[in-house]
């Protein structure tokens, strides 16, 4: 062992490449260090995004004006959602857990393309960067909601160019890291690792890179009309000129539904990693998890209409997409039985992040069954535009991607930095925040079904005690994201130091020191077992 | 000890990788061929007028250059495959002509529509009615869009032909002159599905 050592390789943090300073950090065409690019610029636009949102529930806390304008508030969720959206859950678990333990999970040195890898960081901060440039320049902050609606998206007097180009460039940047995975992963793997061999996070990702490459590029083109609509008046979509309006919501929602699959088959695949581990036993349904993923890929291309069954269809369209929404449900439920039965009989070990995947497992149900309520046609018609698909919504993105998000943080914290974390401070900051956000989302189902239309900034008295609920859950919310988020950034410093096995799992990254060294495996692997072998 | 970091090629990711990225731009096509019938459902009469007012002889020509130019530049990759570098680089030079012939022929095709003030947003066209708004509206954009890919994959052309000047690209190294014909064959495709729908279809 001790001569092993003196050949060993820094880890990816020491390595001295050829640049210096910050320059071997924004130059690196390491897959770690590009991850780490990822999670800090990351962290940063989901530290804007939430104070926005921190901000219009405090504007909600009692009717009439409050702390901001009516017009502040349409700028507020505006940016809220193009940030949180295009800039945080859509790039979230693959651009930094991906990128980090892709290669690492199917025994390669590095993602297949390197410097592309980088390039699509570039653009991804390129484009945050257009969409907070239209805040500040032109005239005022665009307005229109993230989904850009047409005829008002070129209507409004908004500065709404920065934003939408932003947007296709944020697109750019997830096509780019789609494609890099999908090649990763048909010519990387070590040898022996046949698909079937694979760990689960990394199917998942196989699953989102085809939703990626596929869906993308739709929403580009929608985006570019919409340019050249405000630039060239073309009439694609304004009636005055012959255009239809319907057709942009056809179009986007044929994108912006599959990125819903984006956001949220990578956590499902954080929770498969992270089950198996604290419960030292073979997932439930190898097999099943996988078909399931690809499944909810595949269905999740045929449901966008249900984002506009008040906008006029016809009637078989109506019930097709339905239908087709319903049987989306399926899968997901598959994959939720399988975690379940995985944690049938074992011996549990109860860690931070076992304790996440157990919150997310709550809150993607919750969220997954208001979808379903969404998804009939009589239902929908009340609920359409309340707060009650705000809180469906949230309870799937901010609920099912930001629980596997802060899971998959707590799980791999020790392999990416070499440090355990303070795991009491971990599971209070949980507590607190999942008390928090019960109550913030919690609420608003209730206020939907009475009937509070969502983007408004002003309500009826009837609405008041439900909403100061609701205000008061997302300060108990914030509160609990901080304490996390401190307790991670302290532990930075004062951790112990992390072996290189913490949590006794199998898969690949857990074969290597903590952190990895640069080129991942001093001699790659060989693949004679399945990923979860707890025999 | 990191000495051997990235030091390996493997050409058959970076086809892949191409070809994954040329699904994209299919796409992004599609979203606008998809824009393109269902206007010409709603308007049939309208655009089939106003596709008869769009010169064949030119669109024609064009079709013929972009033809003769996806076959040059696969004869490229032959040629360097057999380790004959001047032809290959003189076909693609006859490449890059023929893209440039084909810009300097819709330029002035753009030019006499627009002497006869039909362009995205003219009074004049407004006054023809819904229709042809939407047609020349997807007309000028969409073959916009592509002459955008005919300008950058002439830009790809001309690094590869310099690349292979400076014997960087050679009978054993030739992956990127194959995407780079692989992307010069798309806009070509793109091309074939464009020229009857504006120009044939009447």
């Amino acid at each position: 062992m001790s001569t092993q050592k003196n050949f060993e390789e820094p880890s990816y943090l020491d390595h001295k490449g050829k640049y210096k300073g910050i320059f071997s950090w924004i130059l690196s065409t390491d897959h770690k260090r590009i991850a780490i690019l990822y999670l800090f610029s990351l962290l940063t636009f989901f530290a804007i995004g939430a104070t926005l949102g921190l901000l219009m529930k405090l504007e909600l806390i009692a009717p009439g004006k409050t702390i901001i304008s009516a017009q502040t508030y349409n700028a507020f969720f505006t940016l809220h959602g193009i940030i949180m959206i295009f800039a945080v859950v859509i790039p979230g678990l693959p651009a930094v857990f991906g990128n980090f333990f892709l290669p690492i999970m199917i025994g390669a040195k590095d993602v297949a393309f390197p410097r592309l890898n980088l390039l699509s960081w570039y653009f991804y901060v390129t484009g945050v960067t257009l969409v907070l440039i239209s805040q500040f320049t032109g005239q005022g902050p665009p307005d229109t909601g993230w989904t850009f609606y047409a005829p008002y998206s070129f209507r409004t007097t908004g500065n709404m160019l920065p934003a939408v180009f932003g947007a296709f460039v944020l697109g750019f940047s997830s096509i780019l890291t789609g494609l890099n995975f999908l090649v990763t992963i048909h010519r990387m793997r070590a040898p022996g690792m046949t698909w079937l061999k694979m760990p689960l996070f990394p199917w998942t990702l196989y699953a989102t890179g085809w939703v990626q490459l596929l869906a993308t590029p739709i929403i580009g083109i929608t985006l570019l009309m919409i340019i050249a609509e405000r630039t060239l008046h073309i009439g694609f979509f304004d009636p005055t000129l012959g255009g239809d309006p319907i057709l942009y919501q056809h179009l986007f929602w044929t994108y912006s539904h599959p990125a819903v699959y984006i956001m949220i088959l990578p956590a499902m695949g954080a929770i498969s990693e992270i089950i198996p581990t604290f419960c030292h036993k073979t997932i439930f349904g190898y097999k099943f998890i996988v078909a399931s993923s690809i499944a909810i890929a595949f269905v999740g291309y045929f449901i966008w209409g249900h984002h506009m069954f008040t906008s006029g269809m016809s009637g078989t369209a109506l019930y097709t997409f339905s239908l087709l929404t319903f049987i989306v449900a399926i899968p997901s439920a598959v994959k939720v039985f399988n975690w379940i039965s995985t944690m049938h009989k074992a011996s549990i070990d109860l860690q931070t992040p076992f304790f996440w995947a157990i919150g997310f497992l709550f809150v993607f149900m919750i969220g997954g069954f208001s979808g379903l309520i969404l998804g009939s046609l009589a239902t929908d018609i009340h609920l359409h535009n309340t707060h009650f698909v705000v809180a469906h919504f949230h309870f799937i993105v901010f609920g099912g991607t930001g629980f596997a998000f802060f899971g998959a943080m707590h799980y791999w914290y020790p392999k990416i930095t070499g440090k355990m974390y303070d795991s009491r401070w971990a599971n209070m900051g949980l507590i607190i925040f999942f008390c928090g956000f019960i109550t913030l989302y919690g609420e608003m189902f209730f206020l939907g079904m009475k009937g509070m239309p969502r983007r408004y900034y002003d309500y009826d008295e009837i609405f008041h005690t439900g909403n100061i609920f609701s205000s008061l859950g997302a300060v108990v919310m914030y509160f609990g994201l901080a304490i996390i988020i401190i307790n991670l950034v302290s532990s930075l410093r004062n951790g112990a130091k992390a072996p290189s096995d913490p949590w006794g799992g199998k898969t690949l990254e857990w074969t290597i020191p903590s952190p990895p060294p640069v080129e991942n495996f001093e001699e790659i692997p060989v693949i004679t077992k399945g990923p979860y072998d707890y025999k | 000890m990191s000495t051997i970091l990235m030091t390996h090629r493997d050409d058959l990711a970076s086809k892949t990788g191409m070809w994954l990225f040329l699904f994209t731009e299919m796409l992004l096509f599609g979203g606008l061929f998809i824009v393109y019938s269902v206007y010409r459902y709603r308007n049939p009469i309208a655009f089939h007028q106003a596709a008869q007012e769009l010169s064949v002889f030119i669109g024609t020509i064009n079709t013929i250059i972009l033809l003769i130019s996806s076959t040059t530049i696969a004869m490229s990759i032959t040629a360097i495959q057999k380790k004959n570098k001047k032809l290959a680089l003189s076909l693609l030079g006859i490449t890059i002509i023929l893209g440039l012939a084909f810009l300097v022929n819709k330029y002035f095709e753009w030019g006499e529509h627009f002497k006869e003030h039909i362009y995205p947003g003219s009074a004049v066209l407004a006054l023809r009615g819904h229709g042809d708004v939407l047609f020349y509206g997807l007309y000028f954009f969409m073959t916009g869009l592509h002459a955008l890919h005919i300008i950058i994959g002439l830009v790809f052309i001309m690094v590869i032909t310099f690349s292979i000047k400076k014997d960087k690209i050679d009978h054993e190294n030739y992956v990127l002159l194959e995407n780079s014909g692989l992307y010069w064959h798309l806009v070509d495709l793109i091309w074939i599905f464009l020229f009857p729908l504006f120009y044939l279809i009447t």
